[in-house]
């Protein structure tokens, strides 16, 4: 061992320096290294963030490559401002893009348990679509946004149906329910600066009750009856009247026929008489008989039993007999 | 030498480690209240970023500076109209007084117990005052929209319950009265909302079988409206049958009775001319008239006074 400072000197030249020398090129090369760690950061494409130094906003950056104070003086919070999140009521689909989308199996039935205007029940299943757009109030103005979110959206669901009647609900009113509870959850939400914007609400499927279904499909098969019912009687009024307006159309046709039948005929035989009266007139009493002669000519050959009496010959009887004997031996 | 370098080396230690414990930082979301030996010193500070207290003396206590929430358990209770009803109900609030908080109440735990307290029961009291409709209904002057295929039948059911204040001025009455008593703990109330109101469990039954027999008696509406329906079809049938017959006879009788009315005409014309003419159509017609009513099974006597028959007694006919 030396005793000199100056073989101490040498001896600490000779041992320490070179590891020293080590030591003075990985020491910074650790420092800078942890640094750049903690000073670089990136932001996803469909994010933002936002930068807290010291606990205090500082600012909000894109996407990209950013730096920022090292030894965690800053620190950063991404938020994916650009992605659409959901929120299901009273059902689940799998998958969940984000922890609040759906509820626990027990609370689902009472999410969609709801009284109508008329105080009847109905089963109503939606879903709620938004973003976060303002990130600063997203993260320090309301304390669990998306948990107050649901909260908001089952009041503001049962406000709409409760407004309504349980056949508005189910039906005809639903576009008007999504709309209404649209306009009345963003208005909410921007009163406690959640920083998120609503996209859309819309009704999933809406039904009556389990055990009052049955009633319902009742309707819809009384109303498919009512409709049956009008188109068998319509058919059949179909099937009469047409057929009887042409029916009655012949008939008049007909009678036009007999019309037209009638003057002919009747034409026809002024004609005639008018014709036969011109020659009567030149020569009435040859034309008499001759007219009744040839009359008689053309009928008394068709007749079997003729008898002739003899005025002055009172034995009609006799006569008679005989002759009916004849016909009846014929 | 060697003494006062580690004497310097230890206060600078311990130094480093009394700056490190001063330092203290705020986040956005919190304000502090700065205690020593448990009591509060200065104003609270709800500014982010960093700051210094006195170190090992002073301790930080952190209290929430965002709007949070207050869930209400679900109960059961009975509305003015004599209904069990289960209620659900959340609020809003926040810390706007953290150093009376923070005399009060310490956390938020025993903040939370206190919201439960007072809002349980104001939300009891406000539903005792109420009938069920006013917790349901929001707008007094909503008419029901009306599904125009069904016709009447709409007018039998589907009829709005009417309300006096409606369902966001009996949430009002809550936040109002228990606003005043938050306010003593450093509170501020900002809402009260019902989440979820239900029937209770035992009332169900009722109000479903009310359902079943509402749709029942709109099932027998549309099936009398169908077989009503049906019916003043039949009759229009009968109706447009019996007119349209009864219209078609009406002109054929007229066609015929005018068709008739002209061949008399035609006739009495000719046959009616002058007296000759009257004369010979009386002779033609009933020669005319032995033609048609004279056959074979006719039996005719005729005297030998006959014009036909005179010659056979007598050459002159005399």
């Amino acid at each position: 061992m030396a005793n000199s400072p100056q073989d101490y000197i040498d001896e600490v030249r000779k041992q320490i320096l070179p590891r020293l020398r080590l030591g003075a090129f990985i020491v910074p090369i650790i420092f800078i290294v942890y640094t750049a760690m903690t000073a670089i950061f990136s932001v996803p494409t469909e994010s933002e963030a936002v930068i807290l130094r010291f606990g205090k906003f500082v600012k909000r950056v894109g996407p990209g490559l950013h730096f920022k104070l090292p030894f965690g003086i800053d620190r950063q919070t991404s938020i994916p401002v650009k992605r659409q999140l959901k929120q299901e009521y009273g059902f689940a689909t799998r998958g969940a893009s984000n922890p609040t989308q759906f509820s626990s199996r027990d609370e689902r039935p009472k999410e969609k348990a709801m009284v109508t205007g008329d105080l009847n029940a109905a089963l109503v299943e939606w879903v709620v679509q938004y973003r976060i757009t303002q990130p600063e109030q997203f993260l320090f103005k309301v304390r669990f946004p998306e948990d107050t979110l649901r909260d908001v959206s089952e009041s503001v669901m049962r406000e709409a149906v409760g407004d309504r009647t349980v056949d508005e609900v189910i039906t005809i009113g639903r576009q008007a329910i999504e709309s209404e509870a649209l306009s009345r959850l963003q208005q909410i939400v921007n009163e406690y600066g959640m920083g998120l914007t609503i996209d859309q609400i819309q009704l999933k499927s809406v039904d009556p009750p389990e055990p009052v279904q049955s009633s319902f499909d009742e309707v819809n098969q009384a109303k498919q009856e009512r409709e049956k019912l009008i188109n068998i009687s319509k058919g059949e009024y179909n099937k009469a009247v047409p057929r009887t307006g042409g029916e009655a159309d012949q008939h008049i046709e007909r009678a036009k026929g007999y019309a037209i039948q009638r003057i002919n005929e009747a034409e026809g035989d002024a004609t005639r008489f008018n014709a036969l009266l011109t020659e009567y007139l030149k020569a009435p009493e040859v034309t008499r008989k001759r007219l009744y002669l040839e009359t008689l000519a053309e009928v008394l050959p068709r007749i079997r039993s003729k008898i002739i009496l003899d005025d002055d010959a009172k034995q009609v009887l006799p006569l008679l007999q005989l002759n009916s004997a004849t016909q009846v031996a014929k | 030498m060697k003494a006062t370098g580690s004497v310097i080396a230890i206060v600078a230690f311990v130094g480093l480690i009394a700056l490190l414990n001063a330092l203290y930082t705020v986040q956005e979301t919190e304000q502090v209240i700065v205690t020593q030996f448990g009591r509060p010193i200065g104003d609270p500070i709800t500014k982010a970023g960093l700051n210094i207290r006195i170190p090992f003396i002073q301790k930080v206590n952190r209290i929430e500076k965002r709007i949070l929430e207050w869930d209400g358990r679900s109960n059961n209770m009975p509305t003015r109209d004599k209904l069990y009803i289960a209620v659900d109900t959340f609020g809003r609030w926040r810390i706007t007084s953290p150093l009376t908080y923070f005399r009060r109440l310490r956390d938020e735990r025993s903040a939370q117990s206190r919201l439960e307290d007072i809002l349980g029961s104001e939300t009891r009291n406000a539903v005792a005052r109420h009938d069920l409709i006013e917790m349901i209904r929001t707008d007094k002057g909503r008419e029901p929209l009306r599904d125009e295929t069904l016709g009447e039948e709409s007018i039998l059911v589907g009829e709005l319950l009417p309300i006096v204040k409606g369902r966001i001025a009996v949430e009002n009455e809550i936040v109002e009265a228990a606003a005043k008593k938050l306010i003593d703990f450093g509170i501020e109330l900002l809402d009260v909302r019902f989440k979820r109101i239900n029937y209770n469990e035992s009332v169900r039954k009722k109000i479903y079988d009310r359902m079943i027999s509402e749709r029942q008696q709109i099932a027998s509406r549309f099936r009398s409206e169908g077989e009503g329906e049906a019916a003043r079809i039949l009759g229009d049938k009968e109706r447009d049958v019996q007119e349209i017959e009864s219209r078609a006879y009406r002109i054929i009788e007229e066609i015929k009775g005018e068709a008739d009315a002209k061949a008399t005409e035609i006739y009495a014309a000719a046959y009616n001319q002058s007296s000759e003419s009257i004369a010979l159509y009386g002779f033609v017609k009933t020669l005319e008239t032995y033609r048609k009513i004279l056959d074979e099974d006719t039996t005719l006597m005729m005297s030998t006074k006959s014009d036909l028959f005179r010659l056979l007694k007598d050459i002159d006919g005399q």
